[in-house]
């Protein structure tokens, strides 16, 4: 009875323990599923590149290349800011700030990231959108640059926590190394830190702008939505991810816009697999 | 000239410091803001009544009361399921490809943009299962994308417990899940609560997930059965802060507030958790 018992258990351990595969390709065949059936009457290739998106003109015109655009406009705007700020706060929590600091620092880390994402949206809202507007003169501050600049904020906490967990585990005799023939702190760090630290530097690089690429509220809220070709960072944009959330409540179920929909949620499955499994080989590497 | 290297230190400190600043003092300045405009608008009225007026007057009450079954309904579903994958990943799994292959789609689960799953509970739980808009729908869309959350902090849990405990457990006849179930899973409690309630701040504040699996644009009711749209904090936000006009700036910031105010307990209730814990730990 035990033995059944224990038996059963187990087998119920290893269906769980399989349930995170089951539901990525789950969601992927999905995906597939309302996605593809867009394919039917526009090309991959037309989809992908064409440059206009009025899915509910007649006939709709669903070509994603200005949506593809605004997200990498946003994302390229966000890396910019983001990646020296959060590698830059990473060397300064792991090697320079006293104990007590650091423990601040960290909290205050948490917190940001810990802040949802629909409130960072509401004060990008209400502070950076006007802030923007009377600095550069624009008709409206709902632009590329307000998102660039808000989502640089929610890539943070994921560069500098992974950035930070890369340089402690550097092993410590390299340090000692360095200091023995007689390196400053900051050659140390310079020179045998970071070098020997740069896959994971990189693999938190790359989690951060996944993290702002599937980014959606904040996005939505601030960057104007606009589905045009962005040719300046201080125009409105409008992302992947957004153009899902926007317009997924009107589209009519089963409808060419419908499926166009989940085609762009392929899209971003694509990216988001690409960018995960890239970092995770980065990081194995490392150790 | 000669380079001073420890002016060349100096300088790169100083960027360091200015780098980590330009993090800290915004993250500050955001939550005070927050607390100083949305405080006055914190009463037993604006938490405990319907909203009014489309939403310009009254309360939040449903959508407080709505996020509170979406949060509750994730975690009857992914608790169970995410700690039973910790203990076969901590406990059963060996180095081979199996393992390599659960780890990997952990970490895209772990990656997949939230509005994605959003689309993947609107046509699994909404249209195929046919729950419609509904907290069932909602709870289940959440509780599959805090499973990655879940799993990797309680198999971190279980892992650092030490293999001499199970090592005496096995020694004097336990089998392998009394093993688990009366040593490894009591001393990792701590370590899976601080996952749990982590997966479930992050539950609390989504909103691109249940855009069109549960929420409710105005909904001035409470909820009868789990087959009922709710409304939903984050969500509640949003459209009071984009899609209806003239409501009182003082609203937003309340409603905010009290969401942000959700999300940071839970988080302060881990480090009291995980704080209490490093006193009490045995080994």
């Amino acid at each position: 009875m035990r033995k059944l018992k224990e038996f059963i258990i187990e087998k119920l351990i290893l269906i769980c323990g399989l349930a995170s595969i089951f539901f990525v390709v789950l969601i992927f065949l999905f995906l597939l599923k309302e996605g593809l059936a867009v394919f039917k009457t526009v090309s991959p290739f037309k989809f992908l590149f064409s440059r206009s998106w009025y899915p509910i003109s007649e006939p709709p015109q669903l070509g994603i290349l200005p949506l593809i655009l605004g997200s990498l406009l946003i994302t390229a705007g966000a890396a910019i800011i983001s990646i020296p700020i959060g590698i830059g706060c990473a060397i300064y929590i792991a090697e320079i700030a006293p104990l007590k600091v650091k423990e601040v620092l960290k909290a205050g880390i948490e917190l940001l990231a810990a802040i949802p994402s629909v409130v960072l949206g509401f004060i990008g809202m209400v502070t950076l959108v006007p802030l923007v507007r009377t600095m550069f003169h624009l008709p409206t501050g709902l632009t590329a640059l307000s998102g660039s600049i808000m989502l640089a904020f929610m890539a943070m906490p994921t560069i500098v926590s992974i950035a930070e967990d890369a340089l402690y585990s550097v092993p410590k005799t390299y340090k000692e190394g360095a200091f023995a023939l007689g390196a400053t702190h900051w050659q140390m760090i310079w020179r045998v830190m970071l070098p020997a630290a740069s896959g994971g530097m990189l693999a938190a690089i790359m989690l951060g702008i996944g993290r702002v690429i599937g980014e959606t509220m904040a996005v939505m809220m601030i960057t104007g939505n606009a589905a045009v070709i962005p040719n300046s960072i201080l125009i409105p944009v409008r992302t992947l991810t957004a153009t899902i959330a926007a317009e997924m409540g009107e589209a009519v179920t089963g409808s060419e816009h419908y499926f166009a929909l989940f085609a762009i949620g392929i899209v971003l499955f694509i990216i988001s697999f690409a960018i995960n499994v890239t970092a995770d080989i980065l990081l194995h590497k490392r150790q | 000239m000669i380079k001073n290297p420890y002016r060349t230190q100096n300088i790169a400190f100083f960027f360091l410091f200015l780098a980590t600043l330009l993090i800290v003092i915004p993250v500050g300045l955001i939550v005070v803001l927050i607390i100083q405009k949305g405080l006055p608008a914190i009463n037993w009225q604006f938490l405990f009544s319907l909203p009014r007026q489309g939403m310009r007057a009254g309360g939040i009450f449903p959508a407080i009361i709505g996020t509170i079954y979406l949060v509750a309904g994730a975690i009857i579903f992914a608790l169970p399921i995410g700690l039973l994958a910790a203990v076969y990943l901590s406990e059963y799994a060996k180095d081979n490809l199996l393992t390599r292959i659960i780890k990997l789609a952990i970490v895209n689960l772990s990656g997949v943009p939230s509005v994605v799953y959003g689309l993947f509970g609107l046509v699994l739980f909404v249209v195929f299962f046919k729950f419609g808009a509904s907290i069932i729908s909602g709870s289940l869309t959440l509780g599959i994308m805090i499973l990655p959350v879940i799993i990797t902090t309680s198999r971190e849990a279980l892992e650092s417990v030490p293999y001499s405990f199970r090592e005496v457990s096995l020694s004097l006849g336990a089998s392998k899940w009394q093993t688990i179930r009366h040593i490894v899973l009591p001393n990792a409690i701590p370590g899976i609560l601080t996952g749990t309630i982590l997966g479930l701040g992050r539950v609390a504040g989504e909103t691109a997930p249940i855009l069109f699996t549960v929420a409710a644009f105005y909904l001035p009711q409470l909820p009868k059965s789990i087959f009922d749209q709710v409304m939903a904090l984050p969500y509640h936000l949003y459209v009071i802060s984009t899609q209806v006009p003239n409501v009182d700036e003082k609203m937003r910031y309340g409603t905010a507030l009290v969401l942000l105010a959700l999300v940071l307990f839970m988080n302060l209730v881990t480090v009291i958790i995980r704080y209490k814990f490093r006193k009490k730990k045995k080994w």
